[in-house]
C-alpha cells in the first residue's frame, strides 16, 4: 500500500478514485462554483451558488454513505478501512463518521448562510468586501444590493479541507488541509454585511494568529521528520514505538504540533483569537466555523496523537491533562463575565473543547467492543455539540434590532415575554450545553466522562464536574435574563425567517432531543467506526 | 424482553400526568371559568386512582412489584426499568395523594405570575410524573436522569410565580441542586466503570448491587460520597441546607408542598434505595458522620426555625429538623430506625403539606407572611386556626396524630443505636414543641390586630383541600398499621442487604423469592 519511489523511473501514484469520492465532490463542486462566478449572470447566482453547494453536499454524503458501506465492517471496535492514495489520507470509520457529521453540518451551514430574510431580503454577507466601511462605494454596492456569493464555494473549499483535516495520515497532507480549511475561513470571518470593522478586524486577527500557528505545525513537522525520517503517520508509530532517534526532537514536534493542533481547536492558552472571531464574524460563519472546525480539528487531533504518537503516550498524556483543566477551567470561568451573546458562547465552545479533550485523554481502547472507548465518546460527542451549536447561533441571528443582530446581553432580557418560542428553543439550546438531562448534551458528556473514568482518568473527571456546574451557571444566566428579567428599553424584535433558518434550528433542537433521548443509534455507529487504521 | 405484572400501572402513572400536562398547554390561553384547574384537577385524582389500585393489589411481602424493564441505551447500560417495593409504593403514594390537594389549595396562585395559568398546572403535573418516575426507578441511570429532570420544572415554578425575589431563590436552589446532581454523575459513571469490568456495563440496581459487593472498598466509598453529597443537598441537611428557607420564602405554597413534602423525599429515598442499597460498607463506614450531622439538622433547623418571623422560612427550617431525624432513622441500621423513617417520610409529606398549605393561605388573606404582623386570627377565622393548630400539633408529632409514630420509632432506632444520639435528638422534639406553638399564639391568640378584623374563614374549596390531608393525618395516627406492614419488609430487606457481613442473602434474592421474573433481557 505505501508505494516508495525506489527507482528513478515515474510512477503514476495510485488514487483510489472511489473511496475519496466525497472529497472530490466536494472539491469539484467548490471548483464549479467558482466558474459559476465567473459565467452566471450576477442576479442569479445566489440562486445557482446555493443550490449547486447544497447538492454538492448532499451528493457527497451519499458517496460517503457508500463508501461507510464499502468498509470491511467489523463489530469488535477493531479498525477498519484502508490508506489510500499512496498513504496520505485513510479512510477508515473515524473518517466516513467524521465526514457524515462535517457534510450534514455544512449542509445547514448554507441554509444559514443562504437567510435572507431577517436582514430585509439581504444575506448576512457584505455587498462588496472590496469597498472601504462608510465610503461611498460602499453605499452604493448597498443600495444596488450586491451580494457576495463568492461564499458558497469558499465555504466548500474550507469544508474539503475539513475533511481532508479529519482524514489526513501524513503529515504534509495535514499541514495542506490546514491551510485549506483555514484560508477561505479568515476570508468568510472578514465579510460581515454590518459592523464591518469589527468584522475586518476578526479576519485578520484570525488570519494572523492561525498564519503564526501554522508555523508551529510546520515546524514540528520538520521535528518530526528529522526524527522518524518520515511524515507518513504509520512510519512515525513505528519510529515512536521503536524508541529510535533523538528523544527531543520527537518530543519538540509533539509540542509544535500539539500547539497548532490546539490553536485550531480553541484550547486554552491558544484560545485568545476564538471570541474575538466568534464575535466578528457573520454569525452564520460563526455557527459553521464552531461547529465544523472543532470537529474537523479533534478528527486530525486524535488521528495524529492516537496513530503516530500512541506508542510515546507516557509523553504527552500530562500535557494534554493540564490542557484539559486549563481549557475548561478559562472557558466556564470567561464566560461568566460576558456581555456578548456570540463572545460568551465562544467562551462556551471553550470550554466544550476541554470537555472533549477529557475524553480524548482517557486513551481507553475498546477492548472487548462492550465498553465506550475514548474515540468512540469523542466522536459521539462531536456530533452532540455541532448541532446545539449550529442551532444555537441559528437562534442568535434573529434577536435583532435596528442596527443589526442584538448580541448585547442586556437586549435579550425580557425575550421570554417578547417570543417564547425563540426564547424556548435558546433556553433549550443552553440546557443541552448545560450538560442536563433529556438532551443531547448529557449523553455527551457522560460519554466523554465514563471514557476518561475508564482509562483512570479520576482526578480530571472530578474537576470537569465541578467545573460543569460553573458552566451551567453562564447558560442559565441566559435563562434567567430571558425569563426572569423585564426587557430594557424597547426590547429586542425577534426577525420571522424564512423557510431556511428555520430548517437549520428545527433539525437541531430535533438533534439535540433525540441524541438526548436514544442516543443509541449514533453511539453505536461511532462505536463500529471502530479505530484509526494504522 | 420485558417482565410486566400485567398492565404496566407505573408508566402509565408516569404518562398520565405528562399527557395531562401536555393538554394544558394545548389549552387556549384565557380559557375562562378555571379550565386548566378542573383538567389539571382531574388528570391528578385519576392518577392518584390508578395509584390505589397499585396499592390495594400491592403485596407486601412481594419484594419489588409492577416490574417493567426495557433496554434504554445499550452502550450506557441504562434500562428503562421501573419497580416499587414498599418504600417506593409509599412514596409514590404520597406524591399522588398530595399532588391533587396542591391543584385544590393552589387554584388562584397561578394567575398573578410571570405566565399563563396553564403553564403552572401544566409544571405541576410534569412534576408530578418525574416525581413518580423517580421513585419508581430501579435502574440508577433512569433514576439520575429523573432526578436531574426534575430540577426543571420546580425551577420555573419558583421562578415564575413566586415572590419579589423568585428569581434569586431559584436561581440558588438550581445550582445547589446542580452541584450535587454533577457529583452524583461521577458517582454514576463509576458505576459504569465498576460494572463493565465486571461484565457488561449495566445500570439496574438488581445486578449492581450484587457486582458492588465484590469492589474494593475505597471505591465503594468513594462512590457513596458521591451520592451522598447529592441526597444531603436534595434533603437537606446541614451545612448544605441554606437554599431551602430562601425558596420556602418566595415560592408560592404549592410549590413549597411539592418541593419540600415530594422532592425532598428524593434525598432521603435515594439514601435509603441507592447508598444503602449499593454501598453497605461504605453505609456502615458513614455512619458516625451521617448521625452526627443528622443530629446537628435536627437541632439547628429546630433552634433557627424558633427565631424566624417568616412563616414559610419558619417551616423551612422544621422541615431541615424533620429531615435530620429522618436521615438519623436510616443511618442508625434497625428495623425500627428505618420503619420510622419510610413512615416519618410519608407523615412529614402530610404534616408539612398541611403546614405549608394552610398558612399559605393565611398569608394570602393579610398579604404579609411575618408572625409579627398577625394576631388573634383565632376568632376572626376559627376554622384556618383550627387547622393551623392541627398541622401543627402534626408536625410537633403529637400522640394521636401520624408523625407521632413515625417519631417515637426513630427514637427508638436512635436509643437502640447508641443512646447518645437519642438524648440529644430528643431535644429535637422539644425544640418543635416550642417553635409551632409560638407561631400559634402569636399569630392566632391574644387580641384581635385591626389589619386582621374582617379576614375571611376558609372557603369551601380550601378546607376541601386540606381535608383529605387531615383525615390522613388522624386515620394514620391511630391506625399506622396497613402503612407499616407495607414498609417494614422491603426495610428488611434493605437491613439485610447491609448487615450481610459475608455474602449471604441480598435485597434481590428476596425480590426474586417473591417474585420469580423471567431474567435478564439480553
Amino acid at each position: 500500500m505505501i508505494a516508495r519511489m525506489t527507482t528513478t523511473e515515474f510512477e503514476a501514484p495510485q488514487v483510489e478514485y472511489g473511496t475519496v469520492s466525497p472529497l472530490l465532490i466536494v472539491f469539484g463542486v467548490a471548483l464549479l462554483g467558482v466558474l459559476v462566478e465567473a459565467l452566471v449572470d450576477r442576479r442569479r447566482r445566489y440562486l445557482v451558488q446555493s443550490v449547486l453547494s447544497l447538492a454538492g453536499l448532499a451528493g457527497a454524503f451519499a458517496a460517503t454513505v457508500v463508501v461507510a458501506t464499502g468498509l470491511t465492517g467489523r463489530a469488535d471496535g477493531a479498525a477498519h478501512g484502508s490508506v489510500v492514495a499512496e498513504g496520505a489520507i485513510a479512510v477508515d470509520g473515524p473518517s466516513v463518521f467524521l465526514w457524515g457529521t462535517l457534510l450534514a453540518l455544512s449542509f445547514t451551514s448554507v441554509l444559514l448562510f443562504a437567510e435572507r430574510r431577517v436582514d430585509g431580503g439581504v444575506t448576512a454577507f457584505a455587498g462588496q468586501a472590496a469597498a472601504l466601511p462608510g465610503t461611498e462605494a460602499e453605499r452604493q454596492a448597498s443600495t444596488r444590493g450586491l451580494e457576495h456569493t463568492e461564499v458558497y464555494p469558499l465555504m466548500l473549499f474550507a469544508v474539503g479541507g475539513m475533511m481532508l483535516f479529519a482524514a489526513s495520515n501524513d503529515l504534509l497532507t495535514m499541514f495542506v488541509a490546514l491551510e485549506v480549511l483555514s484560508l477561505p475561513l479568515y476570508l468568510l470571518c472578514g465579510l460581515a454585511r454590518r459592523r464591518r470593522l469589527l468584522s475586518q478586524e476578526a479576519a485578520l486577527k484570525y488570519f494572523m494568529l492561525g498564519a503564526f500557528s501554522s508555523g508551529f505545525f510546520l515546524y514540528g513537522v520538520a521535528l518530526v521528520y528529522g526524527y522518524a525520517g518520515s511524515t507518513n503517520l504509520a512510519a512515525i508509530a513505528q519510529a515512536v514505538s521503536g524508541r529510535i532517534g533523538s528523544q527531543g526532537l520527537l518530543l519538540g514536534g509533539i509540542a509544535l504540533l500539539a500547539v497548532g493542533m490546539l490553536f485550531k481547536v480553541g484550547a486554552a492558552p491558544f484560545h485568545a483569537w476564538t471570541p474575538d472571531v466568534y464575535q466578528g464574524a457573520p454569525t452564520a460563519v460563526t455557527a459553521f466555523m464552531a461547529a465544523c472546525t472543532k470537529i474537523a480539528a479533534f478528527g486530525a487531533l486524535l488521528r495524529l496523537f492516537y496513530v503516530a504518537f500512541g506508542g510515546a503516550q507516557r509523553d504527552w498524556a500530562p500535557m494534554i491533562w493540564i490542557i484539559a483543566v486549563l481549557t475548561m477551567a478559562v472557558g466556564s470561568l470567561f464566560a461568566l463575565t460576558q456581555s456578548d451573546i456570540k463572545r460568551m458562547l465562544a467562551y462556551s465552545s471553550i470550554a466544550h473543547a476541554g470537555f472533549l479533550l477529557v475524553g480524548f485523554v482517557g486513551l481507553q481502547q475498546a477492548a472487548d467492543g462492550s465498553t465506550i472507548s475514548s474515540l468512540q465518546s469523542v466522536l459521539f460527542y462531536l456530533v452532540t455539540y455541532g448541532f446545539m451549536t449550529i442551532g444555537a447561533f441559528g437562534v442568535v441571528t434573529l434577536v435583532r434590532d435596528a442596527g443589526g443582530e442584538a448580541n448585547h446581553l442586556s437586549r435579550w432580557a425580557g425575550l421570554g415575554k417578547e417570543s417564547p418560542v425563540v426564547a424556548g428553543v435558546f433556553a433549550f439550546f443552553l440546557l443541552g450545553m448545560a450538560g442536563i438531562p433529556l438532551t443531547s448534551g448529557f449523553t455527551g458528556k457522560w460519554a466523554v466522562f465514563t471514557s476518561a473514568a475508564q482509562g483512570g482518568a479520576w482526578p480530571l473527571v472530578v474537576v470537569a464536574v465541578l467545573l460543569s456546574v460553573v458552566a451551567a451557571f453562564f447558560y442559565l444566566r441566559v435563562i434567567v435574563l430571558m425569563y426572569f428579567s423585564d426587557p430594557v428599553g424597547e426590547g429586542p424584535t425577534v426577525a420571522v425567517p424564512s423557510i431556511l433558518t428555520t430548517a437549520v434550528i428545527a433539525v437541531a433542537v430535533a438533534a439535540t432531543l433525540v441524541l438526548g433521548v436514544l442516543p443509541g443509534p449514533v453511539l453505536d455507529l461511532a462505536g463500529t467506526a471502530g479505530a484509526f487504521v494504522r | 424482553m420485558t417482565t410486566v405484572n400485567d398492565f404496566p400501572f407505573l408508566t402509565a402513572a408516569i404518562l398520565l400526568p405528562l399527557l395531562g400536562a401536555a393538554v394544558l398547554m394545548g389549552l387556549p390561553r384565557r380559557s375562562g371559568r378555571d379550565l386548566p384547574q378542573v383538567v389539571a384537577l382531574g388528570v391528578s385524582l385519576v392518577t392518584l386512582a390508578l395509584t390505589a389500585v397499585m396499592a390495594v393489589r400491592f403485596d407486601p411481602g412481594g419484594g419489588f412489584q409492577f416490574n417493567e424493564q426495557h433496554t434504554w441505551i445499550a452502550a450506557f447500560g441504562a434500562h428503562y426499568a421501573v419497580g416499587v417495593d414498599g418504600i417506593g409504593l409509599t412514596l409514590v403514594m404520597l406524591t399522588t395523594i398530595l399532588t391533587p390537594a396542591v391543584i385544590g389549595a393552589s387554584w388562584r396562585d397561578g394567575d398573578p405570575g410571570r405566565w399563563s395559568t396553564n403553564s403552572f398546572f401544566a409544571w405541576v403535573l410534569v412534576l408530578e410524573a418525574l416525581a413518580i418516575g423517580v421513585f419508581a426507578a430501579t435502574d440508577v441511570f433512569l433514576f439520575y436522569v429523573l432526578f436531574e429532570a426534575t430540577l426543571l420544572p420546580i425551577y420555573f415554578l419558583i421562578g415564575g410565580f413566586g415572590g419579589a425575589r423568585r428569581s434569586y431563590a431559584a436561581i440558588k436552589f438550581l445550582l445547589y441542586s446542580l452541584l450535587g446532581g454533577l457529583v452524583m454523575l461521577a458517582s454514576v459513571i463509576g458505576l459504569y466503570v465498576e460494572s463493565s469490568r465486571a461484565g457488561a456495563p449495566t445500570y439496574l440496581l438488581s445486578e449492581l448491587s450484587e457486582i458492588m459487593a465484590d469492589v474494593d472498598t475505597a471505591t465503594g466509598r468513594w462512590l457513596f460520597v458521591g451520592f451522598f453529597i447529592a441526597f444531603a443537598i436534595k434533603a437537606p441537611m446541614v451545612p448544605v441546607h441554606t437554599w431551602l428557607p430562601d425558596v420556602a420564602d418566595e415560592a408560592t405554597p404549592g410549590t413549597s408542598v411539592l418541593l419540600v413534602s415530594i422532592l425532598d423525599k428524593i434525598g432521603t429515598f435515594g439514601m435509603i434505595r441507592f447508598c444503602l442499597g449499593l454501598f453497605p460498607e461504605a453505609s456502615t463506614w458513614a455512619t458516625p458522620v451521617v448521625l452526627v450531622l443528622a443530629v446537628v439538622s435536627v437541632l439547628y433547623g429546630g433552634l433557627v426555625a424558633i427565631a424566624q418571623d417568616s412563616i414559610p422560612r419558619l417551616i423551612a427550617y422544621t422541615s431541615v429538623s424533620h429531615f435530620g431525624f429522618i436521615v438519623l432513622g436510616i443511618f442508625v441500621l434497625n428495623s425500627q430506625g428505618q420503619t420510622g423513617s419510610t413512615l416519618y417520610m410519608f407523615n412529614h409529606g402530610l404534616s408539612t403539606g398541611l403546614l405549608f398549605l394552610v398558612s399559605g393561605f393565611l398569608i394570602a388573606r393579610r398579604g404579609s407572611r411575618y408572625i409579627s404582623d398577625f394576631g388573634g386570627v383565632q376568632k376572626v377565622a376559627p376554622v384556618l386556626a383550627g387547622i393551623l393548630l392541627v398541622a401543627g400539633l402534626s408536625s410537633l408529632s403529637l400522640p394521636g396524630l401520624s408523625p407521632f409514630v413515625s417519631e417515637f420509632l426513630v427514637m427508638l432506632g436512635a436509643f437502640l443505636h447508641h443512646y447518645l444520639y437519642a438524648v440529644f435528638a430528643v431535644f429535637g422534639i422539644v425544640l418543635s414543641a416550642l417553635y409551632i406553638l409560638l407561631m400559634y399564639q402569636r399569630t392566632m391568640t391574644g387580641p384581635v390586630r385591626p389589619e386582621v378584623e374582617g379576614m375571611r374563614d376558609l372557603g369551601f374549596r380550601e378546607v376541601a383541600s386540606l381535608a383529605p390531608l387531615l383525615a390522613l393525618v388522624v386515620a394514620l395516627g391511630f391506625f399506622p398499621g396497613p402503612l407499616l406492614d407495607v414498609i417494614e419488609p422491603a426495610v428488611a430487606s434493605t437491613l439485610e442487604h447491609v448487615g450481610a457481613e459475608d455474602p449471604g442473602p441480598t435485597i434481590e434474592d428476596a425480590a426474586a423469592d417473591a417474585e420469580p421474573t423471567e431474567g435478564g433481557d439480553e
